[in-house]
């Protein structure tokens, strides 16, 4: 594990702190500059990141849960056949269904060509390259993360404490509030944890869905390193990209413990 | 059964929730639906968004981008090797974690956890600096190396879910029995966690054939299926690509199914044996 994580973390760390360039090579040097350059340069792609993959998340839960309740609490002997229904589609690769979804939203593609022919639909409009394209793409690629996390702390309700409840007189709605949502947080802060880090970092969606203006964070690491081969700039930008993560990770770990995540 | 809706009929359950999960469903399955019906399309430009009638060409020569041919079986093979040495190593990491309660073990688990959490894009970031200041050379290697790195946590995760319950006393027995250590792991460890082996394999396998983020950092020059499939939306993306897409969901559908069939049927016939 030592080799396979915390290496390839060290040297990106010492790489952050060199200066140079490609051509005649980097020099360790305690270079910072990178840091508060990176940050100053690309603010902006870092609030992007947090305001799609925040959205995407919550998009996501509020997608998720009354589905993954349904499938709890009244899909009975057909529960295995409905997750792996929600499962299937994942089958196909990342790059292909995100493709896919750039097809289904196109201007001119089977959803709104139609409705613009049919002048159901004004000829500008769209939904592909901008940033609700973003956000309901980022919140499809990770639905499943969020999905079984909150489906599997639901499933181990103690069926009990809802006809205890309801026994007390509980009506369906305080059943809801003060039974099942609070049992069922686990899975809720576990699902936001796996969907909102991948949504958060990923560049695909936004590459494939977005137009211009709604550049990610992950998709500026990628460019620098790829294309400008300015390697300490990336290697500080994802630095603080991932201590900011690990920050939130921790704070979560604080309040809600390991478990939650490791799922054990 | 202890099914809510059985003892309290609630309309909420009974009409309004179905139809909704079912919606989601309809959202999830989108985009497949228009993978493959795309793959029929009789597209003539680059592009393939607008539908311009049906044929089957597509799918009689699906392998007639030499390029992609060639970057599916790249991946083919980078993720069979990959999932074959991080199910090793990862289900060495779940057993020994279960085993020896080593005072690692909560460092071990935090390592597993920041995996997950640092995210692809600077784990793709991370390796590229690593490779780079090694002198590693970019390409098939450097993709399988990355492959492996990622897929393990998944593996120890899934493959300790199964080690839960698992007695230390049985592998014990066998070798106060005689056995030697390794014909322990052979006889007793193995068959009983290899359920939870095989499903972390397939998942490894999974994961690294879709991989995109992270390979994408270390390939250099190579290319794998994802890698081709991004590189070809700049210039339109054949319908050869929503051919194989299909053959990869069916195959990966076939074989999902078909385990939870016999995973039904293996689980009844249980529960009549113990009846008897």
């Amino acid at each position: 594990m030592f080799l396979f994580f915390l290496l390839p973390i060290l040297t990106l760390a010492i790489m952050s702190l060199q200066s140079g360039d490609f051509f005649n090579g980097f020099v360790f040097t305690w270079n910072v500059g990178n840091y508060s350059r990176g940050i100053s340069l690309y603010s902006e792609q870092y609030l992007h990141a947090i305001e799609y993959g925040g959205a995407a998340t919550i998009v996501a839960l509020l997608v998720a849960y009354p589905a993954a309740y349904w499938i709890a609490f009244h899909a009975g002997p057909r529960k295995s056949s409905y997750l792996l229904a929600v499962l299937l589609p994942f089958f196909v690769s990342f790059v292909i269904r995100t493709l896919s979804w750039g097809v289904l939203l196109a201007d001119d593609g089977p959803l709104f060509g139609p409705l613009k022919s049919a002048q159901l639909l004004p000829l500008d409009f769209r939904v592909l390259a901008t940033p609700v394209a973003v956000t309901g793409g980022l919140a499809y690629t990770f639905f499943p993360f969020m999905l079984l996390p909150v489906y599997a702390s639901l499933e181990k309700i103690d069926r009990g404490l809802i006809e205890s409840a309801q026994d007390l007189y509980a009506n369906r709605f305080e059943v809801l509030r003060r039974v099942i949502i609070p049992l069922s947080l686990p899975g809720v802060f576990a699902g936001v944890l796996l969907t909102g880090i991948p949504a958060i970092a990923d560049y695909v969606n936004q590459d494939l869905l977005g137009g211009v203006g709604t550049t990610m964070v992950g998709r500026v690491i990628e460019r620098q390193f790829e294309v400008s081969l300015n390697y300490p700039l990336a290697a500080a930008l994802a630095f603080v990209f991932m201590l900011g993560l690990l920050a939130t990770l921790l704070l979560y770990q604080r309040i809600f413990g390991t478990e939650q995540i490791m799922g054990d | 059964m202890t099914d809510v809706s059985t003892r309290r009929p609630l309309r909420l359950g009974r009409f309004v929730l179905p139809a909704y999960t079912h919606l989601v469903l309809l959202w999830l399955f989108a985009p497949i639906v228009v993978m493959t019906v795309y793959g029929f399309n009789d597209t003539h430009g680059r592009l393939n968004i607008v539908w311009s009638g049906f044929t089957l060409k597509w799918f009689t020569d699906p392998f007639g981008v030499t390029a992609l041919t060639s970057a599916v079986k790249t991946s083919l093979l980078s993720a069979t090797i990959g999932a074959v040495i991080s199910t090793v190593l990862g289900t060495l990491i779940a057993l020994a974690s279960h085993r020896y309660r080593f005072r690692g073990r909560s460092l071990l688990d935090a390592v597993m956890v920041m995996n997950i959490a640092a995210s692809e894009v600077v784990m793709g970031a991370a390796l590229l600096t690593l490779f780079l200041t090694a002198n590693v050379p970019l390409g098939f290697l450097t993709i399988v190396l990355a492959q492996v790195m990622f897929s393990i946590p998944f593996v120890a995760i899934t493959v300790r879910a199964r080690l839960v319950g698992f007695d230390n006393a049985l592998e014990e027995a066998a070798q106060d029995l005689g056995a030697t250590p390794f014909s322990t792991f052979m006889l007793v460890t193995l068959p009983i966690i290899f359920p939870g082996v095989l499903a972390a394999a397939l998942l490894a396998f999974a994961l690294c054939l879709d991989d995109y983020v992270i390979t994408s950092f270390v390939s250099g020059q190579t290319q794998t299926f994802p890698l081709w499939v991004y590189g070809a939306t700049r210039l339109g993306v054949p319908p050869q690509v929503n051919v194989i897409g299909t053959f990869i969901f069916l195959a990966g559908a076939l074989l999902s199914v078909g385990f939870s069939l016999m995973r039904g049927w293996r689980n009844r016939q249980l529960a009549r044996e113990s009846a008897v």
